[in-house]
C-alpha cells in the first residue's frame, strides 16, 4: 500500500516540477522514486496483506509489480532522450506515472471494481502518449483509435462484470469463486455471457486475435517510446489481470471458457505469426509478432496448473526485456534513418555492430532460440499446456514460433547480409546502459531461469 | 573428480571463443588454433584415463534448472568420446586450413568457430535431455552466421531456408522430450536414464510418436532423404571453413542423437519404423550417388557424396547391431577427416584457379603430381578402399546391414561402387588430362596446405591400416549399449 502511495505521489510531484522549476532533478527523481517503490514492495513480501479487501499483495501480485516497476525503470532510461526533446515533459512523465499506478492496482485486485479501475487509470494515460506527437497526423490516428477502440472494450469489460455480478452476487474474486461453484447450474447463461464479455474486453487489452485490429495501426502510428511502453508494461500488466481473473474465480469453471481461449490462442498465433510475415515496417511487425506473443500467453492461461503462474511471470519478463532491447535499437536506427521500415536495417552491423547484437540478441529471444530468456519462456509455456493435456496446441504454438522465426530473421539478416552503409549511429551513456543491461538480463533468465523462478518460493 | 575434464572440454572454447571477441589483430587466429589445440591435448588427457569399461565416465551432474529438474549432467563414454575426439581433431585443422586467406573480421569469424566447438563438444557429452537441446540449438546460431557472413551465391536465402529447416526438427525434438518428461517418474527430471526409462514405458503407439519427433530431427541434422534438400545449397554457399564444420562434425550430430537420444527412448517406436527409417536411408544413398555423378561442382558434388556417406551411416545405426554400429561410430570419424580434407582439397583448386567446376579444369596432375597423390588418398579413403579408413567403417556397416536383410546390404552396398564412379571421373577430370589455361597457373603447395593435407593422408592409412585403438575405445560402450538396447526386428 506505501508502494501505491508513493507511486501516486510520484506523479503528482512530476506534474509540479513545472510550476516549481526543479525540471531538471525531475528524472533521478522519478527513477529514485521507481527504486523506493520496489524496496517498499518488496519489504512487504511474504506477507499476503489485504488492504480493504479491495488489493491483495500475494506473491504474484509483488512479483509482477517488480517486474512492471523494473521495467519501467529501463523505459525511463531509454525514453529519456526522446522526452528531454517535448516542451512539457513533465505532463507526460506524470501521465506515465499513473499509468504505472493503474498497472499495480490490475496485478493486484482483489474486487472487480479495481480490475475496473486498474484497467482504466492504465490505459486513459496511454490513450494521451499515443497522441504525444501533437504534429504528425498518424499519432493522432493512433491515439484516436486506440481511445475508442480501448472505450469498446470497457464497456465489454464493465457489462461482463455486472453479468458476473448478476450470476454470482459479489465483486470479490473470492466470492465469486465461491459463487461460481454453487450457482454453476442456476444462472448459466448469466455466468457464461459474462466470461465471454470480460474475455473480448481482456484480450482487447493484451491485443489478442479477434480484437487485435487497433493494434499494428496503434503500434505504428505511435511515438516509438509509446510503443514499447505499450508493448511492455501494459501488456505485462494486462496478462497478469488476465491470469488473476481466472485463476481465482473461474478456474473451476474450465469447462466454460477453456475452448473460448484455446480458439483465441490459436487465432492469435495464426493471426499475429502469418500476418507479421509480410510487413515491411519494423513497428508493425513487432505489433503482430506482438499478437502473437499474447497467444502464446493464453496458452498458459488454458494451461492453468502450477506451472503457468511462473509461466505467465517469465514471459512477461523475458519478452519485456527483449522488447525494450529491440524498440531501443528501432528508436537509434528510426532516428538515424527517418524511417523505421525493415530495410532500414540493412547492414547496420557494419558499423554499429553493438546495435545489431543486441538486436539480434532481443529478436533471437523473441523467436524463442536457446538459451535465451525468451525460449525458456515458450518452452515452460509448452510444458504447461502438455502437462495439462493440450498437445494439439503446443504443435500449433510450435508451427508458429517457426513462422516467427521467419520474420525476425528477415530482420537479423538484413542486419549482417545487408550492402547498405550506416553511418555510425551515436550512442549517449544511457542508451547503452540499458541495451546491455536488456542483454545481460536476456541472457541471464536464459542461462539461468532460477533467477526468477526461485522467486516464488519465498 | 575426473568429471572436470568434461567441464572442461566445454568452457576451453567457450572461453577462448570470447576473449577472441575482445581482440583484434593478427594474433586472433593463433589464439584460436592455440585454444584448439589446448582443446585436442585436453581431450587426449581424457583418452589416456579412459576406463574402457563400456560405462559413462568423466561424469559431472549439478544441478541446473532445479525446480524443473533440469541438471547440468554431462559423461562421456567410448562413443562420447570418440566423437569429442573428433571435434577437438579436426577444428584445428579446420582453423588452420584458413590461415592461408584473409577473412574479414576474423576475431568474429574465429570465435564463432569456437563457440561451435564448443556446442558439438555439449552435444556429444550431454547426458540430460534439456542440456542436449540447449546446445543442439546453440550450435546452430553460430554456422548459421558463419554461412551468412562470411557465404557466398545466394547466401540470404540458402541461410534462410537452413535456418528455418533444422529448426524445425529440433522443435519436434523438443516436443517429444517434453512429452517424455512428463512421463518421467515422480517430481520429473530430464536425466537421460530417467527419460530412457520413460520412454520405454509407453505404449508402441505413443513410442511410434517419439520415434518420429526425434527421427524428424536427426534426419534433417545429418540430412536423410527426403530431409535432404537444404543441405547441398548450404554446403556450396558456405565458406570453406563452414562447410568442413557442417560436414566433418555438425552431421554426426544428427547420427549421434540416433544413437544417444533416439534407439534407446523408443525401441518399440524402432521396432515398427525402424524399417521406414532404414528404407529411406538406403533410398538416400542410391539418389544422392546418382546425382553426384553428375555434378560439375565439385563442392556440390562432395555435398552429395556426404549425403550417400551419411545414409549407410544412418542405415547402420537403424539395424542395431553391433557391427552396424561400430562401424558407424567408426565410419563418423572417417567420414570426417575425409570430407575435410575433400573440402580442403577443393579449396585449393579454387583459390589457385578461381574455379572448382569439373569441366574446366583438367590436367592438374602434370603441373602438381604431389597434390595429385595426396588428393588420389584422401579419394580412395572416400570411397573406401581396402587399407583406408573408409573402408574399415564401411565393411562393418555393410556386413550389420547384411545381417538385418541381404537385400538392403546390397543396395546399400551400391554405395561403394557408385562413389567410385563419381569420385573418380571428378578427378579423372580434373587432376588427369591435358593441362588448360584455367590449372596450368596451379603452382606448388604451400607449407600450410602440406601440413594440413599430409595430416589427413596421414590419418586415412593409419586408421585403414590398424584401426584396433578405435575400435578398442568403443567395443565396451557398444556391447553395452546392444545388450540393453538392441532391437528385435
Amino acid at each position: 500500500m506505501k508502494a501505491l502511495i508513493v507511486l501516486s505521489l510520484l506523479g503528482v510531484v512530476a506534474l509540479f516540477a513545472e510550476i516549481f522549476k526543479f525540471k531538471k532533478i525531475l528524472f533521478p527523481a522519478i527513477i529514485l522514486g521507481l527504486l523506493a517503490t520496489i524496496v517498499l514492495l518488496t519489504s512487504e513480501w511474504g506477507f499476503d496483506n489485504t488492504y480493504f479487501r479491495m488489493l491483495h499483495m500475494d506473491t504474484y501480485a509483488i512479483l509482477f509489480m517488480c517486474l512492471i516497476l523494473c521495467t519501467a525503470i529501463l523505459w525511463f532510461l531509454f525514453s529519456k532522450n526522446y522526452f528531454d526533446s517535448m516542451s512539457n515533459i513533465t505532463d507526460y512523465y506524470g501521465l506515465v506515472l499513473f499509468s504505472l499506478v493503474g498497472s499495480m492496482l490490475l496485478v493486484s485486485y482483489n474486487n472487480m471494481v479495481m480490475l475496473f479501475l486498474g484497467v482504466e487509470i492504465l490505459s486513459i494515460p496511454v490513450y494521451v502518449l499515443a497522441g504525444s506527437k501533437k504534429d504528425d497526423a498518424e499519432s493522432n490516428e493512433s491515439a484516436m483509435k486506440y481511445f475508442i477502440m480501448g472505450a469498446f472494450a470497457t464497456g465489454f469489460l464493465l457489462f461482463g462484470i455486472a453479468m458476473i455480478y448478476g450470476a454470482t452476487g459479489s465483486f470479490y474474486l473470492h466470492d465469486i469463486a465461491q459463487g461460481v461453484e454453487v450457482k454453476k447450474l442456476e444462472m448459466p447463461g448469466l455466468l457464461t455471457g459474462g466470461i465471454i464479455f470480460l474475455l473480448a474486453g481482456l484480450s482487447f487489452k493484451v491485443a489478442a486475435a479477434p480484437m487485435h485490429f487497433w493494434a499494428p495501426d496503434v503500434y505504428k502510428g505511435a511515438p516509438t517510446v509509446v510503443t514499447a511502453y505499450m508493448a511492455t508494461i501494459v501488456k505485462a500488466s494486462a496478462f497478469a489481470a488476465f491470469f488473476r481473473l481466472f485463476a481465482a474465480c473461474f478456474f473451476t469453471v474450465k469447462g466454460e471458457w477453456s475452448a473460448m481461449i484455446w480458439g483465441l490462442s490459436v487465432l492469435s498465433i495464426v493471426v499475429g505469426n502469418v500476418t507479421a510475415v509480410f510487413q515491411t515496417n519494423a513497428k508493425r511487425m513487432l505489433a503482430y509478432s506482438s499478437i502473437s506473443h499474447a497467444g502464446f500467453m493464453l496458452v498458459a492461461i488454458l494451461g492453468m496448473n502450477e506451472l503457468s503462474t511462473k509461466a505467465i511471470l517469465f514471459y512477461s519478463a523475458a519478452y519485456s526485456v527483449a522488447s525494450i532491447a529491440a524498440f531501443t535499437v528501432l528508436l537509434k536506427v528510426s532516428e538515424a534513418r527517418k524511417s523505421d521500415d525493415i530495410n532500414a536495417f540493412e547492414g547496420l552491423a557494419k558499423n554499429n555492430p553493438l546495435l545489431a547484437f543486441v538486436m539480434t540478441v532481443a529478436l533471437l529471444s523473441m523467436a524463442g532460440i536457446p538459451p535465451l530468456a525468451g525460449f525458456f519462456a515458450k518452452y515452460y509455456i509448452f510444458t504447461s499446456a502438455f502437462a495439462s493435456g493440450y498437445v494439439g496446441l503446443v504443435i500449433i504454438a510450435i508451427l508458429g514460433s517457426l513462422v516467427g522465426v521467419y520474420y525476425y530473421f528477415k530482420i537479423i539478416i538484413a542486419m549482417y547480409a545487408g550492402e547498405n552503409k550506416v553511418e555510425k549511429i551515436n550512442l549517449d551513456t544511457i542508451t547503452k546502459t540499458v541495451l546491455l543491461i536488456s542483454v545481460a538480463l536476456t541472457i541471464a533468465f536464459g542461462i539461468y531461469p532460477d533467477l526468477l523462478l526461485d522467486l516464488f518460493r519465498f | 573428480m575426473t568429471g572436470i575434464i568434461t567441464v572442461i572440454l566445454i568452457l576451453i572454447p567457450l572461453l577462448a571463443g570470447a576473449l577472441l571477441l575482445i581482440t583484434k589483430g593478427e594474433q586472433v587466429k593463433r589464439i584460436a588454433l592455440a585454444a584448439s589445440l589446448l582443446e585436442l591435448v585436453v581431450t587426449a588427457v581424457a583418452l589416456f584415463k579412459f576406463n574402457g569399461t563400456g560405462e559413462r565416465e568423466f561424469v559431472i551432474n549439478y544441478p541446473w534448472i532445479k525446480s524443473l529438474g533440469i541438471n547440468f549432467y554431462v559423461g562421456m563414454d567410448g562413443i562420447s568420446l570418440l566423437l569429442v575426439l573428433l571435434t577437438s581433431g579436426l577444428v584445428p585443422l579446420i582453423i588452420f586450413s584458413s590461415f592461408n586467406k584473409t577473412i574479414e573480421n576474423p576475431s568474429l569469424f574465429y570465435s564463432l568457430i569456437l563457440f561451435m566447438q564448443m556446442a558439438l563438444v555439449g552435444v556429444f557429452v550431454a547426458m540430460d535431455g534439456f542440456l542436449f537441446y540447449v546446445f543442439w540449438e546453440l550450435a546452430l546460431i553460430p554456422i548459421w552466421f558463419i554461412c551468412l557472413l562470411w557465404g557466398s551465391g545466394e547466401k540470404r536465402s540458402i541461410t534462410f531456408k537452413f535456418f528455418i529447416y533444422t529448426l524445425t526438427g529440433s522443435l519436434f525434438m523438443l516436443a517429444a522430450l517434453i512429452y517424455l518428461y512428463l512421463h518421467t517418474d515422480g517430481t520429473h527430471s530430464f536425466s537421460i536414464d530417467a527419460l530412457y526409462a520413460a520412454g520405454r514405458s509407453l505404449d508402441a503407439a505413443k513410442q511410434a510418436w517419439i520415434f518420429w519427433g526425434m527421427f524428424i530431427a536427426f534426419a534433417i541434422k545429418m540430412p536423410v532423404f527426403p530431409f535432404h534438400t537444404w543441405q547441398p545449397d548450404t554446403y556450396v554457399s558456405a565458406p570453406t571453413q563452414g562447410t568442413m564444420l557442417l560436414s566433418g562434425i555438425m552431421l554426426k550430430m544428427g547420427t549421434y542423437g540416433l544413437i544417444r537420444w533416439l534407439v534407446p527412448l523408443a525401441p518399440l517406436g524402432v521396432e515398427q519404423w525402424g524399417n521406414t527409417a532404414i528404407i529411406l536411408s538406403v533410398i538416400g544413398i542410391i539418389y544422392a550417388s546418382c546425382l553426384a555423378i553428375y555434378q560439375k561442382d565439385m563442392k556440390r558434388l562432395i555435398a552429395y557424396s556426404s549425403i550417400a556417406h551419411v545414409g549407410l551411416i544412418a542405415a547402420g545405426i537403424m539395424v542395431v547391431n553391433s557391427q552396424g554400429l561400430q562401424g558407424s561410430i567408426i565410419q563418423m570419424i572417417s567420414h570426417g577427416i575425409n570430407v575435410v580434407g575433400l573440402f580442403f582439397i577443393v579449396d585449393i583448386i579454387e583459390t589457385k584457379t578461381n574455379t572448382r567446376m569439373t569441366d574446366k579444369l583438367g590436367g592438374i596432375r602434370n603441373v602438381n603430381p604431389n597434390f595429385a597423390v595426396v588428393f588420389l588418398i584422401v579419394l580412395l579413403g572416400s570411397v573406401a578402399l581396402p587399407l583406408t579408413n573408409g573402408f574399415v567403417g564401411e565393411f562393418l556397416l555393410i556386413n550389420g546391414i547384411y545381417k538385418y536383410g541381404a537385400w538392403i546390404a546390397a543396395f546399400a552396398g551400391l554405395t561403394v561402387i557408385l562413389g567410385a564412379v563419381y569420385m573418380l571421373r571428378s578427378y579423372q577430370s580434373v587432376m588427369l588430362g591435358n593441362t588448360n589455361s584455367v590449372t596450368e597457373k596451379f603452382d606448388s603447395l604451400n607449407g600450410i596446405e602440406k601440413t594440413i593435407l599430409v595430416i589427413i593422408c596421414a590419418l586415412i592409412l593409419i586408421i585403414g591400416v590398424y584401426p584396433k585403438p578405435l575400435l578398442d575405445i568403443v567395443g565396451p560402450a557398444v556391447e553395452m549399449y546392444i545388450q540393453n538396447y538392441g532391437v528385435n526386428y
